[in-house]
Order: C-alpha cells, then sequence, then structure tokens
C-alpha cells in the first residue's frame, strides 16, 4: 500500500467529523422537522420521525462520504441544520395537534 | 476521496465495519444465544426437574381454586390474574397453574406490592416450590449481554452497542451499494483461492439473509429510539424526566387509576370454555379482572401467545358484573404497531420451535459475515505488504493489531463462552457469588486468548485456539454426564428435547469448530504449494511475525 499522504489523512479526518457532528446535527433538525410536519397526533409524529431518524442519518453519511469537496460537505451540513433548525422553530409557534 | 461512488462505498464498507467489528462480533454472538436463553438457562439449572408432560384438566375447578386463593391472599387487590396451564411460545416450555395480584396502591404510590404463586392443580393449594437451583447468570446474563454488555455501566453501555449498531446499519448499505453483481456473485464461490474465496463467502453469506441483517439492526436501533436520537422527544415535550414521561404516556398508553376489585358475579369457566372453542384447548394463556377508574369492572380472556408478531395476544372482554361482552380496546395507532412489530421481529418471541431455529440460523450466518469480513480485511493487507517491502512500521503495528484481535475475537470468544457453560458445572454450589464468577470465568479465559494470540505466531495461535474450543465444546455433554444427572443418557430416554437439544447443540458447534481447525491446518500445511504466498490468514503466520 502506498503511503497516505497528509493531505489524504486531514481529507478523512474531515470527513469524519462531518459526518459524526455534523451529520448527527443535521439529522436531530431533521428529525423535530419531520416530527412537526407529519400528518398526525404529536406523540406518533414524533414516534414516526425518530424511527426514520435512522435512515436519515445513513442517507447523510454515505452522502459526505461519496461528496468530493469538503468545503461544500461543510456548507451544506452547516447551512442546512441552520435553515431546517430555523424552520423548525417557526413551525413549533404554529403548529396545534389534534 | 477516491474516485467513484462505488469506491467511496467500498471505503466507507470496509472502515465502518472494521472500526466495530469485534464489538459486533460479541454482540451478534451473544444475541444469538438469546435465541435460546430459556433453553440453556434451564441447562445450566440442572437440580429441576425434566420437562412435565402435559396433563389435560378441566379448567372449571383450577378457576374455583384460583379466586378462592386470590380471595384469601389479596382480598383488596386492584388486579387479578389466574394463569390457566398453557404451552408458552415465548418460553418454549410448559406454564404451570398460577394466579398474580397486585394490592391497590398505597397512597402517594403508583403501583401497589405484587405478588404471584404456584397453584397445584388438584388440590388448589400452594403447589411445593421448584428444588433450589444452583446461582447461575443462566442463558439470560449471555442474551443481556447483547445490549448490555459486561462491566460497564448500563448507560454507557447501550450508547457503546448503539453507535456499534449505527456503523453496521451503514456498513450494510454501503456493502450493499459496493456489491455491482449482486444476484450473480450469490451464486459464485471460488474455494482455494485466498482472498477471492473470502470475499465471495463474505458475500455469500451476508446476501443469504441480507434482510434478516437489516431488519435486525435497525430494531435494534428502535430498542433505544429516545436514547439514541433524543432531539425530537426534548424539542417537542422536553428534557426532563416529568416531560418525557407526558410522551411516554400519550404513546404507550398511560396508567389509569384501578378501582378495587373483587369476586366477579359472572361465573368465568364458561367464558374460557367459549374461548377454548374459539381458540382451541389449552389456548387460553389467562383470565384477569380489573376495573379501571370510569369504566366497568372488566373479566379478560386472554389467548396464548404467538399466533401473530406483535405483543398483543387476542383477548375477550366481558363485564364483571353482567357477563356481557365488552368491546375490545382501542387498536394502537398505526406507528405504534409498526415500533411493535418491528421489535418483535427482533426479538423472535412470536416464533415457534422450526422459526426460532431459523432466526438461530440467521443470526449466525451474521456472526460468520463479521467474522469473515474482519479476516478478509487482513488478507488483502496481508498481500499488499508481501508485495510491498517498504511499508511503514505503523502500518505494519495496524495489520498485526487486527490480526490478532481477529484471533482472540473470533476463536477467542466462543471459547469464553465456552467457559461458562463449564464453569457452571465446576464452580461449587456455595460458592459466594457463584453467578458471578461464572461471568469472570469467561472473560478471563477471553482475556487469556488474546495473550496467546500475542504469544504465539498467528497460524499457530488459530489452530490452537480453534482445536480448544472445537474440544471445550465437545466435552461440555461429558462434563454434564460426569457433574448431573440431566445428561444425554435420561434426557433422550425421558424425551426432554430441551436439555437434550443443548447437548446436541454443543456438539454440533464443536463440529463447526473442528472443521474449521482442519481447514486451517490444511491451509497452513508448508509441504503444499511452498512457491504461492497463500493469502488465508492462516497462511499468514508463515511470514513470521517479526518481519513486518
Amino acid at each position: 500500500m502506498a503511503t497516505l499522504t497528509a493531505a489524504y489523512r486531514w481529507s478523512v479526518a474531515a470527513r469524519v467529523a462531518a459526518a459524526v457532528i455534523g451529520g448527527y446535527a443535521l439529522t436531530s433538525a431533521l428529525t423535530v422537522f419531520f416530527a412537526l410536519i407529519w400528518p398526525t397526533t404529536k406523540a406518533d409524529a414524533l414516534a414516526a420521525s425518530t424511527m426514520l431518524s435512522f435512515t436519515v442519518y445513513t442517507g447523510i453519511v454515505i452522502w459526505v462520504f461519496a461528496e468530493s469537496s469538503i468545503k461544500r460537505i461543510w456548507a451544506v451540513l452547516v447551512g442546512a441544520t441552520a435553515l431546517v433548525a430555523g424552520a423548525s422553530w417557526l413551525l413549533m409557534g404554529v403548529r396545534t395537534w389534534s | 476521496m477516491k474516485d467513484g461512488f462505488r469506491q467511496c462505498m467500498a471505503w466507507l464498507h470496509t472502515w465502518t465495519g472494521l472500526i466495530v467489528g469485534w464489538v459486533l462480533f460479541f454482540v451478534f454472538v451473544t444475541g444469538t444465544v438469546g435465541y435460546f436463553h430459556e433453553e440453556v438457562s434451564r441447562w445450566m439449572k440442572p437440580e429441576l426437574p425434566l420437562q412435565q408432560s402435559k396433563q389435560v384438566v378441566d379448567k372449571a375447578p383450577l378457576i374455583d381454586h384460583a379466586l378462592n386463593r386470590l380471595e384469601q391472599v389479596a382480598p383488596d387487590a386492584a388486579s387479578w390474574s389466574i394463569n390457566l396451564p398453557h404451552y408458552s411460545v415465548a418460553a418454549r416450555n410448559w406454564q404451570g397453574f398460577s394466579i398474580r395480584w397486585e394490592e391497590m396502591p398505597k397512597p402517594e404510590h403508583k403501583w401497589g406490592a405484587r405478588g404471584s404463586e404456584q397453584l397445584d392443580s388438584v388440590t388448589g393449594g400452594v403447589a411445593a416450590p421448584d428444588p433450589e437451583a444452583r446461582a447461575t447468570g443462566g442463558g439470560f446474563r449471555l442474551y443481556r449481554m447483547h445490549y448490555a454488555l459486561h462491566y460497564l455501566p448500563y448507560e454507557v453501555a447501550i450508547y457503546i452497542v448503539g453507535v456499534c449498531t449505527m456503523l453496521m446499519l451503514i456498513a450494510i448499505v454501503t456493502g450493499v451499494i459496493t456489491h455491482k453483481k449482486i444476484f450473480k456473485d450469490f451464486f459464485t464461490f471460488r474455494g482455494g483461492k485466498g482472498q477471492r474465496s473470502w470475499l465471495d463467502a463474505h458475500n455469500l453469506v451476508s446476501v443469504m439473509a441480507l434482510p434478516f441483517f437489516l431488519m435486525i439492526t435497525y430494531s435494534g436501533l428502535v430498542f433505544f429510539l429516545f436514547n439514541y436520537m433524543p432531539a425530537g422527544l426534548g424539542a417537542m415535550y422536553g428534557i426532563s424526566e416529568s416531560q418525557r414521561e407526558v410522551f411516554f404516556d400519550e404513546f404507550y398508553g398511560g396508567d389509569h387509576e384501578h378501582l378495587a376489585i373483587g369476586r366477579p358475579a359472572v361465573a368465568l369457566a364458561p367464558l374460557v370454555t367459549h374461548a377454548e372453542a374459539q381458540w382451541g384447548v389449552d389456548q387460553v394463556r389467562s383470565v384477569s379482572i380489573e376495573h379501571e377508574a370510569g369504566e366497568a369492572p372488566t373479566i379478560v380472556v386472554t389467548r396464548v401467545g404467538g399466533n401473530r408478531v406483535d405483543y398483543r395476544a387476542d383477548e375477550f372482554r366481558y363485564h364483571a358484573q353482567t357477563g356481557e361482552p365488552l368491546p375490545p380496546e382501542d387498536p394502537d395507532s398505526a406507528t405504534r404497531q409498526t415500533q411493535s412489530v418491528m421489535l418483535a421481529l427482533h426479538e423472535g418471541k412470536f416464533a415457534d420451535i422450526w422459526t426460532r431455529w431459523l432466526y438461530f440460523a440467521a443470526s449466525l450466518l451474521g456472526c460468520v459475515m463479521i467474522g469473515t469480513g474482519l479476516v478478509l480485511w487482513t488478507v488483502k493487507r496481508r498481500k499488499q505488504h508481501l508485495g510491498a517491502p517498504n511499508t511503514p512500521v505503523w502500518e505494519g503495528f495496524g495489520l498485526k493489531l487486527v490480526e490478532t484481535l481477529n484471533v482472540a475475537t473470533l476463536a477467542g470468544l466462543p471459547l469464553g463462552i465456552a467457559a461458562y457453560l463449564w464453569a457452571n458445572r465446576l464452580l461449587p454450589v456455595d460458592l459466594t457469588d457463584r453467578a458471578a464468577w461464572e461471568v469472570h470465568s469467561m472473560f478471563s479465559v477471553w482475556l487469556c486468548t488474546l495473550f496467546y494470540a500475542l504469544l504465539r505466531p498467528l497460524a499457530r495461535s488459530w489452530i490452537e485456539l480453534l482445536w480448544a474450543t472445537c474440544a471445550a465444546y465437545a466435552l461440555l455433554p461429558v462434563l454434564n454426564v460426569l457433574t448431573t444427572d440431566r445428561h444425554l443418557g435420561v434426557t433422550l430416554v425421558h424425551g426432554d428435547w430441551v436439555l437434550a437439544g443443548v447437548d446436541l447443540t454443543l456438539w454440533g458447534l464443536a463440529a463447526i469448530f473442528g472443521y474449521m481447525a482442519v481447514k486451517v491446518t490444511r491451509r497452513l500445511a508448508p509441504a503444499v504449494q511452498p512457491a504461492k504466498e497463500s493469502d488465508a490468514p492462516v497462511a499468514i503466520g508463515r511470514a513470521k511475525r517479526g518481519q513486518v
């Protein structure tokens, strides 16, 4: 095996960090968001969206390791998390439950 | 990253699989035992009587006996339950006649004291207790390790297992993506070709039980849903214990206030007869009486579980004073049912004995999938190493580390579990903390295999540990003859297939390890094909460790 370059090692470390921290943050935000828009009772919406979260996280991790630009990975993760969390925060004020 | 989507996914598959492989192997092995933990527990308590043959009894006097006894022991109760003799699919044994009750809660308390008694089905008095068995963790202790590990606080352990399970899910999905010719490769096995053979074996096994692996992994995460992904619960209900409680009450159904009950005015025996006419003889598990505030006092006749996947058993409900049939309880919400089915599929409690064996086989295949994956990693790298003499020291160290951990886990853990069973037969019965020492035996033997693997040449330690494991399992039924009177000579004659089944399965496991040991020994024989640096993990030993 050819010796791995320092740049390659950094690239792997950055992706792992993005997948673990950024990916989990985005998954958490999406879980809240889905729970808020799910058309059912509050408890069911929460449980359904939380059960789905592992699928969401798997998808995000796969994307993080398939995307070529690390800058784009972090930009998307941070941007999407902020956007989804903001939308959830707004929804939380207006969503009423049956 | 590497070029190409498939290459990226192959990379992700390799590394997610490797870093959690050993923990997952532990989880899969102990979880596999879990599908038969009741049987193993019985085997580990040889003082208990042999399997009782089924007696068909008239239910009416039983119910009378039970009600009389309940009136005596729990006159002021929140609920009574009479368990009729039946065959339990989940426990795979004959459940005797017993009563259970919950007293009215004391002021300020949520639950009342609970009690239960086994009754004699002839006299109606309290049944003679089973002979006291030796202190043992039983099969349950092994089963519990597959999610709570051991020697670690529960809260820590479930997160370690959770992270590993999540990585396993990613490894499974990326493994499928990597696999271009999933159908064709399923019928492909090129034996005796080193790395190629290991890859074929890994593919074959993984695809064979793929739905099971996906199900077991995903449902494993769902068990600890709100531990692993608490964001939604925190945002929508709050993070304090009482706020979480609000959600759990809403989702799982809260507890209602109970009113005190007494002997129902309605005769219970005809209700049981009616239910048996619908479900079949001995298909009534229990008759219970309870009275929730705001509802009618209710008699519930419950069916033996096993005719449906989820946990809710069929039941008939009646008004306890008038005997008129009551409507069934509201069905669970779709979300709740989805969750129940996932959890039920994971535990397989609904499974009859043959389905249970299918679970066991699929679960063993899971162990093989993880094992072949771990070996494949080393075989591939060993080959590259042999081609490139200038590999940096730390990469050689990494390879050696993985190789050593592989032997110590794949051969060492099964030996440790054999030691657990040996300890059950050999430790003095009056030893203090006996059950704990059984577990200490398991882990100390396992630790010894790690030292062994560190000290011996790799190939030798594979062969020797596999033979040791083979011998340890093969001799267990023999040890059983020497130390108990619940051995094959007795159990087979008596037709106790639970106990005999455990002994026979131990021999089956011995055969598997013996087969592996023979294969590995053959691969090692230096006379065969000396020119070809074979790449089976066993052949690795030929390249002496120091040369790496």
